[in-house]
């Protein structure tokens, strides 16, 4: 590779074949996520792509980047504690909606609250697909399954609500087929300082072959972005859940503890216990 | 030979009173005066289950020499009160030798107290309190157990000054006033016992601390730059020191949402190449379990301190119990070898943290630190701890020229790891069974090479002299770990005293076993006594399943929350001797 040339999508994407299933909206997110980087001139080895257990979870061993794909739910913890420990690096969270509104749910409000300076990625297809069809978080009540004969009878998750009414930083909703559009949001996510959370809409075409309609369901917001919660949160919970771009934009301070420099030794902590 | 060895080291103290009284307090200050005096000891508290206030004992040991756990009985017991007496009177216990000073405006004395012993002398502590303006018992009960011991008045007024010259001088002057009422009527207490002080003491630099304290330190002089922290009692200490001080040093402290959180904060932080830890006791444990096995399948160094309290459940939050053993050596799902080591003393909570840290961080795997209520929350006088050079020193890729193969099949079995933002050495981390490159891979030689490597990693290490301590020889061998050992190696000393030969073997690294070094000094062993503090003898059933011990072998345990004394290990050493 040329160092000195600019580093195009297929740079960041590895060797290794995706396990999804042809037709998949994954692939288009694992595209558009190349691009994104590609346009924003990291280097592979600046970014790590952190995810946990699911389809989309599998992700970071199809980029070139550093990659973690650790258990079932605690992917935000895992880049949670990266990124506070090596601050250069740009850390991007991808999951699913089983993965990261069900058995991550908790760590998804105090990520949102605890506004980090990374970029959260959920491939929302509404269906915990790896094992088969059974309803997420983010499923329709009436949703028919195995597993849930008749459909949960629940209501749906709203994550774009919850993810601002606990302090994401960052609110966008995206989906899969636009790869021009959700290249752009991700782009946009990771400059944004402190948390920033895309839903991408991501169609299951094995376990939900109806979400290929989603395409034509898709289009645009009526208006730009907005940095007061109030109002965003008013057109999130009242629009159709097709509309995709920037929701909410805030300018909350990201998350910091230290400033990592070495203010004393561990010589000097150790004063308080001499006698 | 009698069966009763009497320990005539060191005076042992037990201050108790309700809420508000300021038992903690007096019976720290004492605790620093001896420091200052010379003198070696330790504070320990027991408190009820309120959160802020309720009936306290802190129970003091202080001797002329190193003392690490009580021994069993009581010198002297001050009761500013009689609150709630019963809940104490198991671990206070007396003998006709034991001095007691009671109020009597604070109620009868217990009958469990007069008949243990004679010698029981009333003092209007709250009388003399109320003579002084803004009095307090606990500082007039300072003065009395500090002159009746003969501590050096000016050393405890140097503590008063320096506790409460910030509380202005009426609340200063009082205190004064207090302490000087209480030397006065030390006399009162004439047959009390007097610490006699050894003049070799006087120059050896000492450090008062809790293992808390000491673990947290450990981690930060093993090279611990990054701590995630869920608060959990009797735990949250560690994590509370470790807040300001590793901002201190440029690192980072996170409290996570729950222990979920927390052990994979720990887990990304060291996948960036920083050193990380966070402490626990066994509910946490428990949660943290399946991300361990991440940390041990994906070779991701992390050090978790476990301070075990009595379980299973809430159980006995506020108590000690050795009963997480089987959790920390068993609890991972799968093949999954990992570290689990524990401190054999509270300045063992420093140096074991510090080498465990290396471990782990020198293997690539998790390391499980047991330490417990005791150890974590007791106050000591310690020896200041040598320098060890024990220090985080991960094996890491600076350079990559070829393909990089993150787990590279090598004869240690540790690969060296490529920390994000080095070019060239982008991998996967997975919980995945992968190949050596980090592709995941369901293929048999793939899981049997990788399992191997793990395995091997752990096995092979070189971990010298220090997986035991070990004193005496003499074929009664005595196996224990964790806080048990001090009592163990207490008693022992007292029974060689005695002339009696006992060998005792306090065990640190309790996974891997080092079964060959164990069978070697157990070799020649008639009797093998394990003992530790728990009710399923974990210790001696997971010793059972590996070590080929002498048909000969029992088990002394028992639950928390009564630790083990010196005083009953003692009464075992002398069962075994007559048999």
């Amino acid at each position: 590779m040329n160092v000195s040339a600019p580093l195009k999508a297929s740079d960041f994407k590895s060797d290794l074949k995706p396990v999804w299933c042809p037709g998949c909206g994954d692939y288009h997110v694992l595209l558009s996520l190349t691009k994104a980087l590609a346009d924003l001139e990291r280097k592979p080895e600046e970014v790590a792509v952190i995810s946990g257990i699911g389809c989309s979870s599998r992700i970071p061993a199809y980029l070139k980047c550093y990659g973690f794909h650790g258990v079932h739910g605690r992917s935000l913890p895992l880049g949670t504690g990266l990124k506070v420990a090596r601050p250069d690096m740009t850390v991007i969270v991808a999951g699913g909606d089983g993965d990261g509104f069900s058995i991550g749910g908790n760590h998804f409000l105090h990520a949102c609250r605890r506004n980090i300076d990374l970029t959260y990625i959920v491939m929302d297809n509404r269906v915990y697909g790896m094992t088969k069809g059974q309803p997420s978080p983010t499923t329709e009540p009436d949703w028919d399954s195995a597993l849930s004969p008749g459909g949960t009878g629940l209501n749906p998750f709203h994550p774009l609500v919850i993810a601002l009414a606990s302090g994401a930083n960052f609110v966008a909703r995206a989906f899969s087929g636009d790869i021009r559009g959700t290249t752009k949001l991700i782009s946009d996510a990771v400059n944004h300082p402190g948390f920033s959370f895309i839903q991408i809409l991501s169609p299951c075409v094995t376990f939900r072959p109806e979400q290929k309609e989603w395409k034509s369901a898709i289009h645009a917001p009526p208006v730009e972005a907005t940095d007061d919660p109030a109002r965003a949160a008013r057109r999130i919970m009242t629009d159709d859940g097709f509309n995709v771009g920037v929701l909410y934009r805030g300018d909350r301070r990201p998350y910091k503890i230290g400033d990592g420099v070495e203010h004393k030794t561990v010589a000097d902590l150790e004063q308080e216990f001499q006698i | 030979m009698s069966d009763q060895i009497k320990i005539d080291t060191g005076i042992s103290i037990a201050l108790t009173g309700s809420g508000g009284a300021g038992v903690m307090t007096a019976g720290g200050m004492l605790l620093e005066a001896a420091a200052k005096s010379g003198f070696y000891g330790l504070q320990t508290r027991s408190v009820g289950p309120q959160i802020r206030g309720g009936e306290a004992a802190a129970l003091l040991r202080l001797s002329n020499h190193a003392v690490e756990i009580h021994r069993g009985g009581f010198d002297i017991l001050f009761a500013l009160d009689w609150s709630n007496f019963s809940r104490f009177a198991a671990e206070i216990t007396l003998d006709e030798n034991s001095v007691v000073i009671f109020d009597p405006e604070g109620g009868e004395v217990p009958e469990i107290v007069s008949a243990a012993t004679k010698n029981i002398i009333e003092l209007p502590i709250k009388k003399f309190a109320s003579e002084i303006p803004g009095g307090r018992m606990n500082m007039i009960a300072l003065g009395i157990v500090a002159g009746a011991i003969d501590l050096p008045k000016e050393t405890v007024l140097g503590l008063i000054v320096r506790k409460f010259a910030s509380k202005g001088e009426a609340v200063l002057e009082a205190s004064r006033a207090c302490l000087e009422a209480g030397y006065k009527h030390a006399g009162s207490v004439a047959n009390a016992p007097k610490l006699v002080s050894d003049a070799e003491n006087a120059d050896v630099p000492r450090w008062l601390i809790t293992g808390n304290e000491a673990a947290a330190l450990g981690a930060v002089r093993g090279g611990i730059k990054f701590a995630a922290a869920y608060p959990i009692t009797p735990a949250t200490e560690i994590l509370e020191w470790l807040a300001p001080s590793l901002t201190a040093i440029g690192g980072n402290l996170v409290q996570a949402e729950d222990e979920l959180s927390s052990i994979n904060m720990i887990i990304g932080a060291s996948y960036g190449g920083i050193p990380s830890i966070t402490a626990t006791s066994g509910p946490g444990l428990a949660l943290m379990t399946e991300s361990i096995g991440l940390a041990t399948a994906a070779e991701v160094p992390v050090v978790i301190v476990d301070v075990m309290r009595g379980g299973p459940s809430t159980g006995i939050p506020t108590k000690s119990e050795q009963s997480d053993l089987n959790i920390a050596i068993y609890g991972l799902h799968g093949d999954a070898p990992h570290l689990v080591t524990a401190p054999l003393s509270v300045a063992d909570c420093l140096f074991t943290t510090q080498w465990s840290v290396h471990l782990a961080e020198a293997m690539q795997v998790p390391a499980i630190i047991l330490s417990d209520q005791y150890l974590g929350q007791a106050k000591m006088i310690i020896d200041k701890p040598a320098d060890v050079a024990f220090f985080a020193d991960r094996s890491k890729v600076e350079k990559i020229d070829t393909a990089y193969t993150r787990y590279a099949l090598t004869a240690d079995g540790v690969s060296p790891m490529a920390i994000p933002g080095t070019a060239g050495g982008q991998y996967t981390a997975d919980g995945l069974e992968h190949s050596v490159t980090g592709t995941p891979s369901s293929a048999a030689e793939d899981h049997h090479d990788q399992l191997a490597k793990r395995r091997r990693k752990i096995e092979g290490f070189n971990y010298g002299t220090h997986w035991a301590e070990i004193e005496g020889e003499g074929d009664l061998v005595i196996v224990t770990w964790g806080s048990t050992a001090a009592p163990v190696r207490e008693a022992a000393e007292l029974a060689r005293a005695e002339g009696i030969s006992v060998k005792t073997i306090a065990v640190r690294l309790l996974a891997p076993l080092r079964v060959e070094a164990l069978e070697a000094e157990l070799a020649g062993a008639r009797r093998v006594l394990v003992i530790e503090q728990n009710d399923l003898a974990q210790f001696y059933r997971y010793l059972r399943g590996h070590v080929d011990l002498p048909a000969d072998t029992r088990a002394y345990h028992h639950p928390g929350p009564m630790m083990l004394s010196t005083t009953e290990i003692l009464s075992e050493i002398m069962k075994e001797h007559r048999l």
